[in-house]
């Protein structure tokens, strides 16, 4: 056996073994210096991940290569999703820094965490194969159980972690049932393997549907789509804040990648069967998730709601690439992309809301409740500018990102001929638009409870702003983030 | 001819606000005359579009073209033609007026106050200017925001309330139109260009269907019986500046997006629904001109003043004859000076009294004759006395109504009395009579600053209805050309 050992090729898989190697770092410094030093650990993650996006940065040649017996693969898509995660991810850790030190959180566990849960996010984007998709995702979803359960003496947040554990590991099972039975149907793992066995059309129909129903509930759990979606709402309450953040950021892009792994690169025989699944499963979270937006007071769990109806709406331009059974590269690029640019999008204004959850708290308090925006305008006419902004944007009024990540899937949708489907899903929006408005209204409209200063530090505020302008600015501008995702996938599909 | 006039006109406010939002409220004498600054700035920009207006010519002027998205081939598309062109100089002439009004009254977080209406007053010219779909989408969208929060930071007490109705009313019609915008996109093989999109034939059951959608989301801007109810909210609970801009300018957009994209882009649905917007229009003026007649608020009732009056708009644009049209636009424009006038009216009253009701009122002529004399001459035109700006357009759209059908034209012609009897007896009321009560009896007479804005919308009034002409002028060509091309069917 060990003749035939050859080493594989490891340059498209530079950035994964460098973060492996820094954590190890991580790890060893905050052993050294975590008593005394815990900046250094931070820091260290950070210059971990910019490097990691120096890499990527360096080894993407907007070539597809596969390594590790095909079981790895470095393509435009996965160096895109890379770096959006390594950005997330960066901004996360500043957003976080004081919050977590307030509260004695940040040990060197959360960032050696934080870099495997990256790495478990790296490993999926760049899955060729079920086996690794599933490695990357067990990665990613064991370090996130660890983090929002890294306040050991929050009941809520240990109650978080156990349903969140639970119901992922079911998760987990439900796929990996899937993949067996795909497994079966075509006799290989391989996601270039199966496409190539549907093509031909020789693999049992009945156990493929059977199976691609399991595989789209463990991608639907890790979106967060109804009916999938219960964990969703309370492990965004019972986590601190600063993991629910990255919870809700960078994990996007990662469950993104999987559903068009698996979907669009695997199963594309299948589009006309997972199409309509998906298109039950986005109306209904569109559906609930604005609904129960509506009934919050606690911010966390109205942005977790929030999150379930933006991932519908994310949808909806997953399942409008194949129309009538024709495979169009042109419309298939069209709607892919246009999901790709609202994960995108979304991903910014989720931190962005998220930072502004973690601005107002400080230490001993939890800025959780609606009732903290009171009367914001009066406190800092600018930060509360910036949730103005980040709150039009996920409502999806122009001139902001939001609208046209919402434009961009309403068009695939249409195309599609899914004009039904996307009726239902503007009325809804504006169902959502009612609880944005409700905290815009809570900003300008009411008189402060809380008269505490904003004391957040230099490095927050700039991030802030910037992101909060950014937000703005990519709907003013929209059209070079839209161009990027276009060709990010024309070049990897 | 490429000129910059247009994006003057709309990013000279918007960037103007900047300043003033950063100069903050603490500096108040700064702020305001740094918003003056702007506001008139934006409205001296907008006159070249009248000076250089070529009425011979039908088609857009000013053009100016910029790539936007390439992506979905949305271009930055702006130009003007007769229709749309007062509009621009109405909108950044009541800015002006607006912020002067905002001047002494508005005392909590002006900048922010002054700021809001400089970026609608941009947004609205946008609004007006944008020759693509979803940059007039974007801009119709976008003007909610600063809206929703003047009536919600500067309202009366049910304001949030009224701003919730009005965001989510505008909204749930927009919404729609933006289905029925992409819808349009695909069906012209890629264009977002709505003079493309005029030349596109559609066969008769999408064009119904795109006509539904336009209509929900213009009969609600205009606003139109039945949808109408969020109008009374929120003149009622907006800061007089907001009302001012709400009748003046919001309004007409609605009545505008019909001529730009109802009538042009699905003109055989247009002409089978026309009864049936007939009808709603007549409903509007008729009944809504009875509600007038019971409220006992003064902002309440020259709101519902404005749908009646708005149902005259509605009405000219579907009789489909050049006098009708060209009328509706007459009275749009007059309109926006009238109602403009009329709420401020009652805002000079609102700040010395604190109360809109009509019954804690009573010979304010005693203790402040000028402003007796001007509010008096504005009733008049809202009531459409002749040589005031009010009857020339309604006379118009009653003769236009007339031609096409003599009950229709009768029905219409009742809100010269209608309109007579509610305007007048309110000011009967509040104007005339004894002193009602020591309040009234304290009021001090207005000031030069409101002298100034009242004159000038007086001028405006009297001007227009003695010698319409230049206003009928520059939309000549335009309606004419729009009147030919709405009469061929597109099938």
């Amino acid at each position: 056996m060990l003749n035939n050992f050859v080493v594989p090729d490891l340059y498209p898989a530079a950035p994964e073994i460098f973060l492996l190697l820094m954590s190890f770092l991580v790890l060893f410094v905050d052993l050294i210096f975590g008593a005394t030093r815990r900046w250094m650990a931070a820091m260290l993650t950070v210059i971990t991940l910019i490097g990691c996006a120096a890499i990527t940065l360096v080894t993407s040649d907007g070539q597809t290569t596969l390594t590790f017996s095909n079981m790895f693969v470095d393509d435009l898509l996965s160096d895109f999703l890379k770096l959006m995660t390594y950005l997330a991810v960066i901004m996360m850790l500043i957003y976080s820094r004081q919050y977590m030190a307030d509260r004695g959180l940040d040990k060197g566990e959360f960032y050696v965490l934080v870099l495997y849960a990256t790495m478990g996010m790296m490993v999926m984007i760049s899955a060729a194969n079920f086996l690794t998709m599933y490695l990357g995702l067990e990665l990613m979803s064991l370090s996130l159980y660890g983090l929002v359960a890294i306040d050991r003496d929050s009941t809520r947040g240990t109650e978080a972690a156990m349903k969140y554990f639970v119901l992922g590991a079911l998760a987990s099972g439900l796929l990996l049932y899937g993949m067996s039975m795909i497994y079966g149907a075509t006799g290989t793992l391989e996601i270039g393997g199966v496409a190539q066995v549907l093509y031909e059309g020789q693999a049992e129909r009945p156990v493929l549907v059977f199976g691609l129903v399991f595989l789209l509930a463990g991608v639907a759990f890790k979106l967060g789509l109804v009916p999938f979606h219960m964990w969703i709402p309370d492990v965004y309450h019972g986590a601190p804040t600063a993991v629910t953040m990255f919870i809700g950021s960078a994990p996007k892009l990662a469950a993104f990648a999987m559903a068009l792994r698996l979907l669009v690169y695997a199963l594309l025989g299948l589009a006309a069967d997972w199409q309509k699944m998906l298109l039950i499963m986005a109306v209904l979270s569109i559906g609930l998730g604005n609904l129960a937006a509506i009934a919050q007071t606690n911010i966390k769990r109205m942005l977790a709601y929030s999150a379930i109806s933006h991932m519908g709406y994310m949808v909806l331009g997953l399942m409008s690439g194949v129309v009538g059974g024709q495979v169009d590269a042109f419309t298939a690029v069209n709607a892919y992309s246009s999901s790709l640019y609202y994960t995108v999008a979304y991903v910014l204004m989720s931190l962005g809301a998220f930072g502004m959850v973690l601005l107002l708290s400080r230490a001993g308090y939890e800025a959780e409740n609606l009732d903290d925006f009171k009367g914001l305008n009066k406190r800092s006419p600018w930060f509360a500018a910036m949730m103005l902004i980040i709150m039009f944007s996920m409502a999806g009024i122009p001139f902001f990102i939001g609208f046209f990540a919402k434009f961009a899937v309403l068009l695939a949708a249409i195309k599609a001929g899914y004009t039904a489907v996307a009726v239902v899903a503007v009325m809804f929006s504006l169902v959502g638009a009612f609880f944005y408005l409700r905290v815009v209204k809570l900003m300008y409209f009411d008189n402060p409870v809380d008269s505490a200063p904003i004391t957040a530090g230099l490095d927050f505020r700039v991030l802030l702003s910037l992101n909060g302008l950014a937000v703005a600015a990519f709907g003013l501008f929209p059209d070079a983030v839209m161009m990027i995702c276009t060709t990010t996938l024309t070049r990897s599909l | 001819m490429n000129s910059q006039l247009l994006s003057l006109a709309i990013w000279v406010p918007i960037l103007g606000a900047v300043p003033v939002f950063w100069i903050g409220s603490e500096r108040r004498t700064l702020v305001r005359w740094l918003s003056l600054a702007v506001a008139v700035a934006g409205f001296l920009v907008t006159l070249p579009l009248y000076s250089g207006f070529d009425v011979t010519q039908a088609g857009m002027q000013f053009v100016e073209q910029a790539p936007w998205i390439t992506r979905f081939n949305v271009q930055y598309l702006l130009g003007v033609d007769g229709i749309s062109m007062p509009f621009i100089l109405l909108n950044s002439l009541v800015t002006v007026l607006v912020v002067l009004a905002g001047w002494e009254v508005i005392e909590d977080k002006q900048a922010q106050y002054m700021g809001a209406f400089l970026i609608m007053s941009g947004l609205m010219n946008g609004i007006f200017s944008a020759l693509d779909g979803v940059l007039f989408y974007v801009f119709f969208e976008a003007s909610l925001i600063p809206m929703y929060i003047i009536i919600g930071a500067w309202g009366g007490p049910n304001r949030v309330y009224a701003a919730f109705k009005f965001f989510l009313y505008t909204l749930l019609g927009s919404l729609l139109m933006l289905v029925a915008l992409i819808w349009l996109f695909l069906e012209s093989n890629g264009s977002f260009n709505i003079l493309d999109w005029h030349q596109l034939r559609i066969g008769i059951a999408p064009q119904i269907l795109i006509f539904i959608a336009f209509l929900v989301s213009f009969a609600v801007k205009v606003p139109m019986w039945p949808v109408h109810t969020w109008l009374p909210d929120a003149h009622v609970e907006a800061p007089t500046g907001g009302s001012v801009v709400l009748a003046a300018i919001a309004l007409k957009l609605g009545a505008y997006g019909f001529v730009r994209f109802s009538l042009p882009i699905v003109p055989d649905a247009s002409h089978q629904l026309a009864p049936f917007i007939i009808a709603l229009s007549l409903i509007g003026v008729i009944y809504i001109g009875f509600v007038a007649l019971v409220q006992t608020d003064m902002k309440k009732l020259i709101a519902y003043s404005s749908i009646s009056h708005m149902g005259f708009v509605t009405l000219g644009f579907f009789i489909f004859n050049q006098i009708g049209v060209e009328g509706a636009l007459v009275q749009m424009i007059s309109h926006g000076f009238v109602s403009a006038a009329m709420f401020l009216c009652v805002g000079v009253m609102y700040d010395r009294m604190h109360s809109r009701m009509i019954a804690d009122y009573g010979g304010v002529v005693n203790t402040m004759p000028k402003f007796a004399a001007l509010f008096v001459f504005f009733a008049m035109a809202n009531s459409g006395l002749p040589a005031t700006s009010g009857f020339v357009g309604e006379f118009m759209v009653i003769l236009g109504a007339i031609k096409f059908n003599f009950w229709v034209g009768f029905a219409a012609a009742t809100t010269l009395i209608l309109g007579a009897a509610y305007t007048l007896w309110m000011v009967k009321r509040v104007v005339f009579g004894e002193v009602a009560n020591d309040h009234v009896a304290k009021l001090t007479d207005i000031g030069g600053r409101e002298l100034l804005i009242l004159g000038l919308l007086a001028v405006c009034v009297l001007a227009m209805g003695l010698y319409p002409f230049p206003f009928t002028e520059v939309m000549h060509a335009s309606v004419d050309n729009l009147l030919k091309h709405v009469a061929v069917s597109k099938l």
